[in-house]
């Protein structure tokens, strides 16, 4: 049987995807039918979706539940953030070489961990690498002692408050509770101008494409296969002699260096990084959007992504308070009704409807079997007689 | 014949206080008229302190309002009444009866100012011999920290009147302080052992620089050691301090930790929204309380035994309702019952917030204020004594239902194998159900205790419920025994790093050293201290 290579066969959803960002939705902008503001809130979600594919591929394809993806997010956007804010410091409020809010905490010399972010390749390859050394490291101390399922979920959430705790403080010098704010400019471009917002949706959209590419490849590959068993049975593929824990530590690295980038490309479209959005809440909002989407598609991640942070945008500037509690409600609804997302909600009536068709074909099957058995004994009966 | 005698004696005595407070009164009327002369004021006043009657009080304020006359070789005060009083207390009066303001003659009698610091110290000085004995105490104390040692002959003569034990304690405590600057070497050598042996805190400023400035070999050689005594003394306090602070967390853990043990062992349930089941207990109390505000204000302090079974009662309810209405539908999908009891937790929370507004608090009945005072200036409070009992108790009570009781036994049995269990006649739904109320009851009477030592906010659960799951992760959830021990080690060694860290963000370290302790200690064992023996390969990390 020929076996057609798995980049191939995801080179067509890809290519929907990428008409879709790349071509579709810039041409809306240009003909003003999407505002340039719209289109910077677009390009917010996308790199959202950036961290929700990761999400799905460790938690829908390999059933590893992490709490603390927003970790990684937040380190590649701390990352991103401290090259941005050096990019502006001398223009700032103060016209010094270092930070403002060092200023204010009378801190003279720019710190150590600062001084590498003064270039741009630093920065990139930091948001990239950072996550995923932590993230090694996180997985080589559970999963090569098999802490799995509930308690790594647990310990990732503790992590991830831990990890809130420390940004809040200003010993770190990154900014403490209000965190990096006040870019200026991105590479020499001025954020406030519309043209740039417009260059970093179509870098993000393109990465995002990438992404979605890498993703769809790895899922299709051998490589999916073995996540896609270690979800379902773990035990049974250890035995078989497959190093289960390696598989995980790569596909949860691989999850963080895209977190990380969703992270560096988030912050000069929005504009400010704080700890409020590495803390726990934040990391079960992402799990929320993959539960919402679909877990087991990594379309459906990117759709709920999209979709709840758009929800929130609308919902937060309406209904303020309500808006937790229709996210809660939401988690529970997801998980209760839709546990194949929305992505898989044709899937589900359709099952529902063939349920109630072989019900009723049951039905009828099972009357003519019996009349078909009474048939046959009254011919036995006539043939015995 | 005797009985004479002491009739005698005492009636001497009744005329020799008589005469000698009279005495007093005309001696302070003999010193008073000299206030009035510049030249003899400071003197005068020097006398006045010296004599060490309350009496002089009145006077002495007066002249340092400005409200001291001095008329016709008297000094008359000048009352708020508006009326001017002779210093027997009399008003002055004219020929009618009606008081009188002579237009001349009548001077204010003028406070030098170099007197003003004599005239302070002497005021002060006076409280010494107020009739109330907190003064008494007070005026010691500040006196001992004034550093003059012109005061000592002043204090030593009110320890030598003085009868009330705890006010004679402060006062040789004030001496001796003044003894240290005392320039001859013995008298400091008296002070510097008397602190020795007492290990008083208090002193330990001046001890050390003492140190610093001491010149006398004897002397100094006594002050380091002095000093080595009371450090060692603060050492050992401030360590049983942090203990018992140690062991208080751990007894609030503890109790929440239970609940959380008891569901995730059971039913591989991790409850998220445990927190908030805390935070209900809190505001069940705190309804409580503006209930019987409200209705019975003259027993407010009972509201905390309603409160007590009340919150129980009303968590365990909620727990139920949730069970039946949404978790039984996720039966072997601890993930995701993971997901929904965090939104269950949200919906909670923001709702409590929306309808109690972010702080509320609730005052603790009369009964719990104050503490128990263990050593020298530390204090357990019976507030966090009560926590910790409460927490035994509880604990007592949670071994007897599960290891003495049909209940109980019902409940392991399905723990242990279901199916079989379900087979012997148990039904595991009803099991089920009892077993979440009850873990969520439990947490429910935490966060009513809780709502003694804090407020009374929606942010409560947030608070405790991180550790309540290092408890269970740690603790393992086969036996009760390693709940107690994890809450136990993870509580002691929260409060006892806390000290030792450097720096306002101890408490955030430690927290960030503990987890990475317990994820170090998940090295060695992956499912906690004591895991739940199953015989299935698969592990029981479920």
């Amino acid at each position: 049987m020929k076996h057609t290579p798995a980049w191939k066969l995801a080179l067509v959803p890809t290519a929907i995807l990428a008409v879709i960002l790349l071509i579709v939705v810039p041409l809306l902008n240009a003909l003003g039918f999407v505002s340039g503001y719209h289109l910077n809130l677009f390009g917010k979600y996308l790199a959202l979706a950036i961290l929700a594919l990761g999400m799905g591929l460790i938690w829908g394809y390999c059933g590893i539940l992490s709490l603390g993806q927003a970790i990684f997010f937040g380190l590649g956007g701390y990352a991103m953030g401290m090259y941005l804010m050096l990019e502006a410091s001398g223009k700032g409020v103060y016209g010094e070489a270092i930070p403002d809010f060092m200023v204010w905490n009378r801190v003279t010399t720019l710190p150590l961990h600062w001084v590498p972010f003064r270039s741009f390749p630093v920065a990139v390859v930091a948001c990239l690498i950072v996550p995923t050394l932590v993230a090694t490291l996180i997985g080589w101390l559970t999963f090569r002692r098999r802490v799995g399922g509930t308690y790594f979920a647990i310990l990732t959430q503790a992590a991830a408050f831990a990890t809130w705790l420390l940004f809040n403080r200003n010993e770190l010098s990154l900014g403490g509770t209000n965190g990096l704010t006040d870019f200026k400019t991105f590479l020499g471009f001025s954020l406030s101008e519309p043209g740039t917002m417009r260059g970093l949706y179509l870098l993000t959209a393109l990465l995002l494409v990438g992404s979605f590419f890498l993703c769809r490849w790895l899922v299709g590959s051998k490589m999916g296969l073995v996540l896609t068993a270690i979800r379902d049975e773990e035990q049974r593929l250890r035995f078989l002699g497959y190093p289960v824990a390696h598989y995980k530590i790569f596909i949860f690295a691989v999850a963080a260096a895209l977190a990380g980038l969703a992270g560096a490309l988030y912050v000069p479209q929005v504009g400010i990084i704080t700890p409020n959005q590495i803390g726990v809440l934040p990391s079960l909002e992402i799990v929320v959007w993959v539960a919402t989407g679909g877990r087991h598609s990594l379309i459906g991640a990117i759709i709920g992504a999209v979709g709840i942070n758009a929800a929130r945008s609308v919902l937060t500037a309406h209904f303020p308070e309500w808006w937790l509690i229709i996210l809660g409600s939401l988690f529970v609804g997801v998980v209760l009704f839709l546990p194949y997302g929305i992505v898989g909600l044709p899937w589900q009536c359709w099952q529902a409807w063939q349920r109630l068709h072989s019900r009723r074909g049951h039905r009828k099957r099972a009357a003519e079997a019996q009349r078909l058995g009474e048939l046959e004994g009254s011919v036995m009966e006539s043939k015995t007689v | 014949m005797r009985q004479m005698s002491l009739v005698l004696l005492l009636w001497s005595l009744i005329i020799a206080t008589v005469y000698t407070a009279q005495a007093d009164s005309t001696a302070v009327a003999t010193y008073a008229k000299d206030l009035a002369t510049p030249a003899k004021q400071r003197q005068t006043l020097e006398q006045l302190r010296d004599l060490g009657d309350p009496g002089v009080r009145s006077i002495l304020l007066a002249l340092k309002e400005g409200a001291l006359y001095h008329w016709q070789d008297k000094l008359f005060i000048f009352t708020s009444d508006g009326v001017f009083v002779g210093l027997d207390g009399n008003p002055l009066l004219d020929n009618a009866g009606q008081p009188l303001f002579p237009e001349t003659g009548m001077d204010a009698v003028p406070l030098a100012q170099d007197n003003m610091p004599l005239l302070q110290q002497t005021l002060d000085v006076i409280e010494l011999f107020a009739p109330n004995p907190a003064t008494r105490k007070s005026t010691a104390l500040r006196l001992g920290n004034l550093q003059q040692v012109d005061l000592m002959p002043m204090l030593e003569k009110a320890h030598a009147r003085e009868t009330e034990s705890a006010v004679q304690a402060t006062l040789v405590e004030a001496i001796n302080k003044l003894r240290l600057l005392s320039p001859d070497p013995v008298v400091r050598l008296q002070g510097v052992r008397y602190f020795g042996t007492t290990r008083a805190e208090a002193a330990l400023g001046q001890l050390k620089g003492l140190q610093q400035t001491e010149l006398d070999p004897q002397v100094r050689e006594a002050v380091a050691n002095a000093v080595q005594k009371i450090e060692a003394f603060l050492q050992l306090r401030n360590s049983v301090g942090y203990v018992f602070n140690g062991l208080s967390l751990a007894s609030v853990l503890l109790l929440m930790s239970l609940g959380l043990a008891i569901t995730f062992g059971l039913m591989g349930i991790i409850n998220m929204a445990h927190g908030e089941m805390l935070m209900l207990g809190s505001y069940t109390a705190y309804v409580l309380q503006e209930f019987f505000l409200n209705t019975f204000p003259s027993y407010l302090d009972y509201y905390f035994i309603v409160a007590l079974p009340l919150s129980v009662v009303v968590v365990g309810c909620v727990g139920m309702l949730m069970e039946r209405g949404i978790l039984r539908f996720l039966y072997g999908r601890p993930l995701e019952s993971l997901l929904v009891t965090w939104g269950i937790g949200m919906v909670l929370q923001q709702g409590a917030r929306l309808y109690f507004g972010d702080q509320t608090s609730v005052s603790p009945p009369t009964w719990f204020r104050g503490g128990w005072e263990v050593m020298a200036g530390l204090i357990f409070p019976y507030s966090r004594i009560f926590i910790i009992v409460l927490s035994l108790v509880s604990l007592a009570a949670m071994y007897l239902l599960l290891y003495r009781s049909p209940v109980g036994l019902k409940i392991r049995s399905v723990m242990q194998n279901r199916d079989m269990a379900t087979c012997m006649g148990i039904s595991a739904r009803t099991v089920d159900a009892l077993t979440f109320a009850l873990g969520t009851a439990l947490a429910g009477l935490a966060g009513c205790a809780i709502s003694l030592i804090g407020t009374v906010d929606p942010e409560v659960g947030k608070t405790y419920i991180v550790d309540s799951f290092m408890v269970v992760v740690l603790g393992g959830v086969g036996k009760l025994f390693g709940t107690v021990l994890a809450s136990f080690g993870i509580g002691m060694s929260n409060k006892i790093l806390e000290p030792l860290i450097p720096g306002t963000a101890a408490a955030v370290y430690a927290k960030v050293a503990i987890l990475a302790l317990v994820i170090f200690f998940l090295q060695r064992k992956p499912t906690g201290l004591f895991p739940a023996k199953e015989r299935t390969a698969a592990g029981m990390v479920r």
